[in-house]
């Protein structure tokens, strides 16, 4: 069985972001960007299953400017087996990418794809959902344990929902998004670094995959969140029970 | 009621052609009608889930809410009976029975969404943005090929939406020019689920059954529901206390956590989490509050020691007053904190136990 993960090259989480004066975006420019966590998580588990000797490939995708390239071969040098780019200019929301997943997953065939539940910076939480709808495939969403029955083609997913854990069982081929808590992935070697230079990437533009990149959302405008208002150092128990009581109002 | 069916009839002929001409105009505001996902547990509706219904009130004033509940047996009828009254605005409960619906799952559900939706006509389809209308809104949202919105905190107009983005370091407001319905999820604190009170109840909405002759099968049986693990939920909701305690990498151990605990009783709150608490083992991480747990907005946010990550500051950074207490006095935390005090927890929190006044 081979496994295709999708990934997002985003602005590294530990950045802190700036809205551009002219209110069009974030700044994204001379800012360091990494692959998205949840993405990582999404090809570690990828690459856990491959261990195990329950799927045969790993192949990663992305879809996204000239740049993603840089976060498909962080992939590879993760130890994912090739990668496929679906190269792209201008923005490109989740109905899109997972119109292009479909496309991929028709030519792959994969048993199992895996996504993050998100992207850091869009903080979308859609794209998993959308693909498995649009492949009428089931879904098992913000995932902390996977766990793969090659023989009964089902696999059974710990799902992190409100209030507790749930857990559902998937028939294969199933669509997974993962949840923070799935795994610690791994950081890549040095020599995997440079083996992952001679592995194959193939590309493909959303015209060979014959999807339109259309969008029925528009961005008017990214402002600042307001600001709070400076606060205060108390300096004393005593002194913070008197403010919250008589000036906040509050216990 | 008999104009309510006849404009449902009117809707499902008329806009189809109609909207794909207008579709760059702002709607008018005759053509708003919302299909609210809602859910329920056991035999009583979920109260939180209803923020939706708050969100679609601010879409319009003459906005047709529905809201649409599945299950299965005795219990899905209760839970209807109780969304009939609800909210005066609600005009009508939609209500699916089935044993597909057992269990919230995705696949039945959002294939549900796409078939009342396409007979009802609806210009909006709203659920508050947990686990369950995370979850189903977007692969409804696939089905119909729409985008959706996520984690709505403003509608400005009935297509002029403001949503957090970049862990909420940023606001991005967004037009909805599709031709299709509008699929959103709600930031359930930024539209906060006001109790009726019994004086508005005899308003009560109708009941209707969803004909499910046309359900397709196909999706049923790809997923199972297997079990629920359910957190002990003695404390109040963390998503909608009113007072929340947290709780972070300094307290060391789950013993230690215990002293949050200790203080979230004796205020009446809610208990907290930052991830490393949750991931060093202290706490069950639906405790986690944050970008990827819960994001709440009390009116008491007591952070100990809590340094204030980025992703931290995503899950509370709308709450009322926010006090901190942490011995770095650089800690990023501070910088979002009302009041501040600077100290070992290890003797703050034994300090403020002693001498917090008991709670009303």
């Amino acid at each position: 069985m081979k496994i295709m993960v999708a990934i997002k090259r985003v602005v590294d989480y530990a950045v802190k972001i700036r809205v551009k004066s002219d209110k069009s975006g974030v700044e994204t420019q001379n800012v360091k960007m990494s692959m998205n966590p949840f993405c990582e998580i999404a090809l570690e588990e990828a690459l856990r299953i491959k261990e195990s000797g329950l799927a045969s490939e790993v192949v990663a995708v992305t879809m996204g400017m000239k740049q993603s390239v840089d976060t498909l071969r962080t992939g590879l040098a993760m130890g994912a087996d090739r990668a496929i780019h679906v190269e792209t200019g201008g923005p490109l929301y989740p109905l899109s990418v997972a119109k292009l997943l479909r496309a991929l997953v028709e030519i792959e065939k994969p048993g199992l794809l895996i996504l993050g539940k998100q992207a850091i910076d869009d903080d979308c939480n859609q794209t998993g959902q959308m693909v498995a709808g649009l492949l009428n495939w089931p879904q098992g969403t913000f995932a902390s344990k996977v766990v793969l029955d090659k023989e009964k083609q089902i696999v059974t997913v710990d799902r992190e929902v409100d209030g507790g854990l749930e857990t559902l069982c998937l028939d294969l081929p199933a669509v997974i998004t993962t949840d923070l808590r799935l795994n610690q992935p791994r950081y890549a070697t040095l020599p995997n670094i440079m083996k992952a230079k001679s592995k194959p990437i193939k590309k493909f533009t959303p015209q060979d995959l014959n999807v339109e990149i259309k969008s029925d959302i528009e961005e008017i405008q990214v402002t600042e969140p307001p600001k709070r208002k400076a606060g205060v150092i108390v300096s004393s128990v005593d002194e913070l029970i008197d403010k919250l009581q008589n000036e906040a109002h509050v216990i | 009621m008999a104009t309510g069916v006849a404009l449902r009839a009117f809707r499902k002929r008329i806009i189809p052609s109609f909207s794909s001409r207008i579709s760059a105009l702002p709607f008018n505001s005759r053509s708003i009608s919302t299909l609210v996902l809602a859910e329920h547990e056991g035999s009583s509706l979920k109260i939180q889930s209803l923020s939706a219904v708050t969100a679609a009130k601010s879409l319009s004033k003459n906005n047709s809410i529905s809201l649409l509940l599945a299950g299965s047996g005795p219990g899905l009828h209760e839970a209807a009976a109780q969304a009939a009254s609800c909210d005066p605005s609600v005009s009508e409960v939609l209500v699916a029975d089935s044993d597909e619906f057992s269990y919230p799952l995705a696949e039945p559900w959002a294939k549900l969404v796409q078939l009342v939706q396409q007979k009802g006509g609806y210009s909006h389809v709203m659920a508050t943005s947990g686990s369950f209308g995370k979850n189903i809104i977007p692969r409804a949202a696939a089905l119909l090929d729409v985008s959706p919105v996520t984690d709505v905190t403003k509608i400005s107009e009935p297509h002029l939406f403001v949503r957090p983005i970049y862990a909420g370091n940023a606001l991005c407001t967004v037009r909805y020019t599709g031709v299709g319905p509008c699929l959103l999820t709600v930031r359930a604190t930024s539209f906060p689920v006001i109790p009726i009170t019994s004086d508005t109840k005899s308003n009560e909405a109708s009941i209707s059954q969803v004909d499910l002759s046309t359900f397709g099968e196909d999706s049923v049986g790809k997923s199972r529901y297997v079990k629920h693990t359910a957190q002990d939920l003695e404390r109040p909701d963390l998503g909608s206390a009113r007072v929340v305690v947290t709780g972070g990498r300094a307290l060391k151990s789950a013993e230690n956590f215990k002293m949050i605990e200790k203080l979230a009783e004796k205020l009446g709150a809610a208990v907290g989490a930052t991830r490393a608490a949750v991931d060093a083992g202290y706490v069950p991480n639906d405790l986690q509050v944050g970008q990827t747990g819960k994001i709440v907005a009390p009116e008491l946010y007591m952070a100990f020691g809590v340094s204030g990550a980025i992703q931290h500051l995503a899950g509370m950074r709308d709450s009322k007053v926010i006090v901190a207490v942490n011995k770095d006095a650089d800690a990023p935390i501070f910088q979002v904190a009302d009041y501040g005090l600077v100290g070992d927890i290890f003797d703050l929190i034994p300090e403020l136990l002693e001498k917090l006044p008991e709670k009303k």
